[in-house]
């Protein structure tokens, strides 16, 4: 009885992941038609296919993939368990931070350094959380909050250190930290050849610790008591508190996971050695990429490390299109692309109400209504 | 010649493996009150979704006064002036009385709401039929008697002429059943036309002219209430004959299970205490009763004594055991189960599976986990023990998500969890809330069960023939106190409601339990 059941509910999250994304590119491919109807054929096909042109170009796509599985694992777990975690950004920001400072300022190996990454996440998750829990303060205005906060804090601590600037290793910036291949070679993730192989400088096992952690996530989730109260306390506070599981320090609990997945996050990003911090007025975008990477994957974590190598594919693909269409342009494409693929909410319930008129579903009927505003709720 | 405003033909409605409506008939007479009955899962609720245009037919048709229509939604339902009051609510909670009534239907005039004009409406009729609101309260300030009235308005306010009210009555209070029946008698007169769903035999003969029978989706047929029985309604109903007393066998309790002294428990509402000054003890085989109309500090009772509340003053001993402080975990480890009176607020996770909510309380033992990691292979194999040994009828087993499961069947799986914890003291509270007579039947006879095995129970109900079924002890509580107790055999229905209204009270000294 299990199986079949299972398999269709998952279809149907596939299946709407996979109309999204169809409907998204084809108003990208409008898009382009408007922009420059002369060369609308070629930078789609750009979209497509660079992707798979060459492997530099999927060891980029693998690249950008891992912190992005991360930030959309960071907003997916706090998901399940009802909270939405926009502070992702923030939590990234800081662990990358604290990661560079491990590098750069201490002079520690990468693990320790990933190790620093994820606490400073943590740390920085955990504070929404402890609001939520012991005086019921939104948790998304305490994370916007906290994004700010992060990043001036950063600012400010990089900006003091003088040996965290690239101009104390040789460099002329000073609006950026040091270049890790000269700062301390033992503290740039190890690449396994695989930058040879692929002939990508970027290629290293990233995208590999992502993916465990992702398994790591859903095994958690699915399998341990752990992830069932989480769960509970997610789907209904109320029940949880009745069945004696303690919602206050789910709640929390889950918000310290959060911030320390998008912490690895910014210790992966900013370890590869391929990028440097760079000091300025504006959040990391990867951190608030995690929200549709957790929407197009359903909040599952195999599916966020799908929908993350996805939307990684598109970056890619957009930026060979130039020179013919300017940056500018292909930001509006890629972010069309990927807003139109986080309906995937929207498809699956177009879904189930095709479904619904021919019948065939009773208990949708009953769920769509709660679900329906649950879901709606929290991506708003 | 019979007056149909509804002729509902050979209707049949398919779900995934369910025949929900198999060649159902149903006419509706201009001015009459018809009964639809049938246990919960028996097709009710599905018939009048069709009716309402939620659902489509595979097959049949309606006729409205003769001539056939498509009602392919709620929409068209209304332009043919059918009106329904659901079972759960509809309403916008945080909006006023008047823009939830005028709500879908409001008046403009350049894009701007006619407030005035909707409101000299509301008034008229809440006047001509006794259904008093406050136009400006907050739904979510308001009772849910009130609620109900704010429902039936939204009907007459559209000008609807065939009602529908599905279970109105399972949510209310004595009074306030009987008010509703008046209600519906004069719409009747004024030659509107009403369904009625329910699975209450006693409100069906004292209100309804006629009464439609379903039993598993099947016609078992129509009958005149002047012609019949509840004994042949219920075995219409049921397909067999149904006990209406409890069988009981007597029994001399032994020690005291749970020992409450002096308890008192904040209200939420006002600066006053819920809860005053509540003592009492409950022991080993014997049931006891805290009866007592919705609102009198009940609910506010049970939230402190399982640990879901904090209490302002006074003690809880369990077997000898301290749990004044203890938290729900250690209340439930020391010896307390308990059925919860929100079956969907506390007491399932509608979005679970029927196995991992029948694993709720006990998710976290050995056997069902080792090293913090959930053994699926146990709780899959102890939620089909419960499902079979309890009879919770479930389309998918220990798979189906509790949330499709109909009310009857959700309330068995926490009866069945929370029986199969074999805990001292069983805390049930309104267990038999909108279940039908079968499903009524069984819980009782659990309970009564769960007395014979040597355990104390603690049942709260606003039901009085329940009260007087099932209990060994009656304790009244008004406003927040125990005005009175008494064995079930020495006191009357009708004495006993002078308690629950707080006419009467004696001192309990005079009983001596």
């Amino acid at each position: 009885m299990k199986k079949p059941r299972r398999l269709f509910k998952g279809t149907e999250s596939l299946l709407a992941s996979l109309a999204s994304i169809l409907a998204g590119l084809l108003f990208g491919f409008v898009l382009l038609l408007i922009f420059n109807p002369a060369k609308a054929g070629d930078g789609f096909l750009n979209i497509l296919l660079t992707g798979v042109r060459s492997t530099a170009r999927l060891g980029k796509v693998f690249y950008t993939a891992a912190p992005l599985v991360m930030t959309g694992l960071a907003v997916g777990f706090a998901f399940k368990t009802g909270l939405f975690n926009i502070g992702a950004t923030g939590q990234f920001t800081v662990g990358g931070t604290l990661a560079l400072f491990g590098a750069i300022a201490w002079q520690l190996p990468w693990y320790l350094c990933l190790l620093l990454a994820i606490l400073g996440g943590a740390v920085w998750g955990s504070i929404p959380g402890l609001c939520k829990a012991l005086f019921n303060v939104n948790e998304v205005i305490t994370s916007i909050m906290f994004n700010w906060i992060a990043l001036f804090t950063v600012n400010l601590a990089i900006n003091n250190t003088t040996v965290m600037l690239a101009s104390s290793w040789g460099d002329v910036s000073r609006e950026r930290t040091a270049s890790l291949a000269k700062a301390n070679l033992d503290a740039i993730l190890p690449k396994l050849g695989l930058d040879k192989l692929m002939r990508y400088n970027g290629m290293n096992i990233a995208i590999f610790i992502a993916v465990l952690v992702a398994l790591v996530m859903w095994f958690v989730l699915q399998r341990t008591t752990f992830g069932y109260e989480l769960k509970a306390v997610g789907a209904n506070r109320h029940a949880s508190r009745y069945a004696g599981i303690s919602d206050g320090r789910s709640i929390i609990q889950s918000m310290i996971i959060a911030g320390a997945l998008a912490g690895l996050g910014g210790g992966l990003y900013y370890l590869s050695g391929t990028v440097q911090f760079t000091l300025g007025k504006e959040l990391v975008a990867m951190g608030f990429n995690g929200i549709p990477v957790a929407l197009l994957g359903a909040s599952h974590p195999i599916g966020i490390i799908f929908s993350a190598l996805f939307i990684s594919y598109i970056q890619v693909g957009g930026d060979a299109m130039q020179p013919e269409f300017a940056r500018e342009m292909i930001d509006i494409i890629i972010a069309s692309i990927i807003y139109l693929s986080a309906f995937s909410l929207l498809m699956r319930e177009l879904i189930r109400r095709a479904k619904l008129k021919r019948g065939m579903a009773q208990e949708e009927a009953t769920v769509k209504g709660a679900d329906g505003a649950g879901e709606g709720g929290a991506t708003a | 010649m019979d007056d149909y405003v509804i002729e509902m033909l050979g209707i049949t409605k398919d779900f995934p493996g369910v025949r929900a409506n198999d060649d159902v008939t149903l006419r509706l007479r201009r001015g009459e009150i018809h009964a639809l009955l049938g246990e919960n899962g028996a097709g009710k609720s599905t018939l009048m979704s069709v009716l309402f245009g939620l659902y489509q037919p595979e097959k049949g048709q309606i006729l409205m006064n003769g001539k056939e229509v498509k009602i392919n939604s709620p929409n068209d339902a209304n332009a043919l002036k059918i009106g329904m009051v659901h079972q759960h609510f509809k309403l916008v909670e945080v909006f006023s009385v008047l823009d939830n009534i005028i709500l879908g239907a409001e008046t403009t005039k350049m894009g701007l709401l006619q407030k005035d004009e909707a409101r000299r409406k509301v008034l008229a009729l809440s006047e001509s039929y006794g259904l008093k609101v406050n136009p400006d309260a907050l739904v979510e300030d308001i009772s849910v008697g009130m609620q109900q009235r704010v429902e039936i308005l939204k009907m007459l306010y559209r000008d609807n002429e065939i009602l529908i009210f599905d279970e109105p009555t399972a949510v209310l209070t004595p009074q306030e059943i009987d008010e509703l029946m008046d209600i519906m008698r004069s719409f009747a007169r004024e030659g509107k036309s009403i369904l009625f769903i329910t699975h209450k035999l006693n409100e069906i003969m004292a209100v309804a002219d006629r009464c439609t029978v379903l039993r598993k989706g099947k016609l078992m047929g129509t009958v005149d209430i002047r012609d019949t029985t509840p004994q042949e309604l219920s075995r219409m109903m049921v397909g067999r004959d149904i006990s209406f007393t409890v069988e009981k066998k007597e029994q001399e309790p032994g020690e005291v299970v749970l020992q409450v002294e002096n308890l008192s428990v904040p209200s939420r509402l006002h600066k006053k205490d819920a809860v005053r000054g509540v003592s009492f003890e409950v022991r080993r085989g014997e049931i006891v009763c805290l009866a007592g109309i919705e609102g009198n500090g009940q609910t506010e009772f049970v939230s402190a004594l399982t640990g879901l509340e904090k209490l302002s003053g006074g003690r809880i001993t369990l077997l000898g055991r301290d749990l004044t402080r203890a938290t729900v975990r250690q209340r439930s480890v020391a010896g307390m189960s308990h059925i919860p009176e929100d079956r969907h607020k506390h007491g399932l996770i509608l979005d679970f599976s029927l196995m991992d909510n029948l694993v709720l309380q006990r998710y976290w033992e050995e056997g069902f986990q080792r090293h913090g990691v959930i053994r699926e292979g146990e709780v899959r194999g102890y939620a089909e023990k419960l499902i079979a040994q309890y009879d919770v009828r479930a389309g998918e087993g220990p798979d189906t998500l509790t949330r499709s499961m109909s009310g009857g069947n959700q309330q068995k799986a926490i009866v069945a969890r929370e029986m199969d914890l074999k805990r001292d003291l069983l805390v049930a509270v309104q267990p038999t809330r909108g279940l039908d007579v079968g499903a009524i039947e069984y819980i009782h006879a659990q309970l009564v069960r769960a007395r014979d095995e040597n355990r104390a129970v603690l049942l709260v109900s606003l039901e009085l023939d329940e009260v007087m079924n099932v209990s060994d002890r009656i304790l009244v509580m008004y406003e927040g106190e125990i005005v009175g107790e008494f064995k079930p055999r020495e006191v009357s229905v009708q004495e006993l409601g002078l308690y629950m209204a707080g006419a009467r009270r004696r001192d309990r000294q005079e009983v001596g339990a």
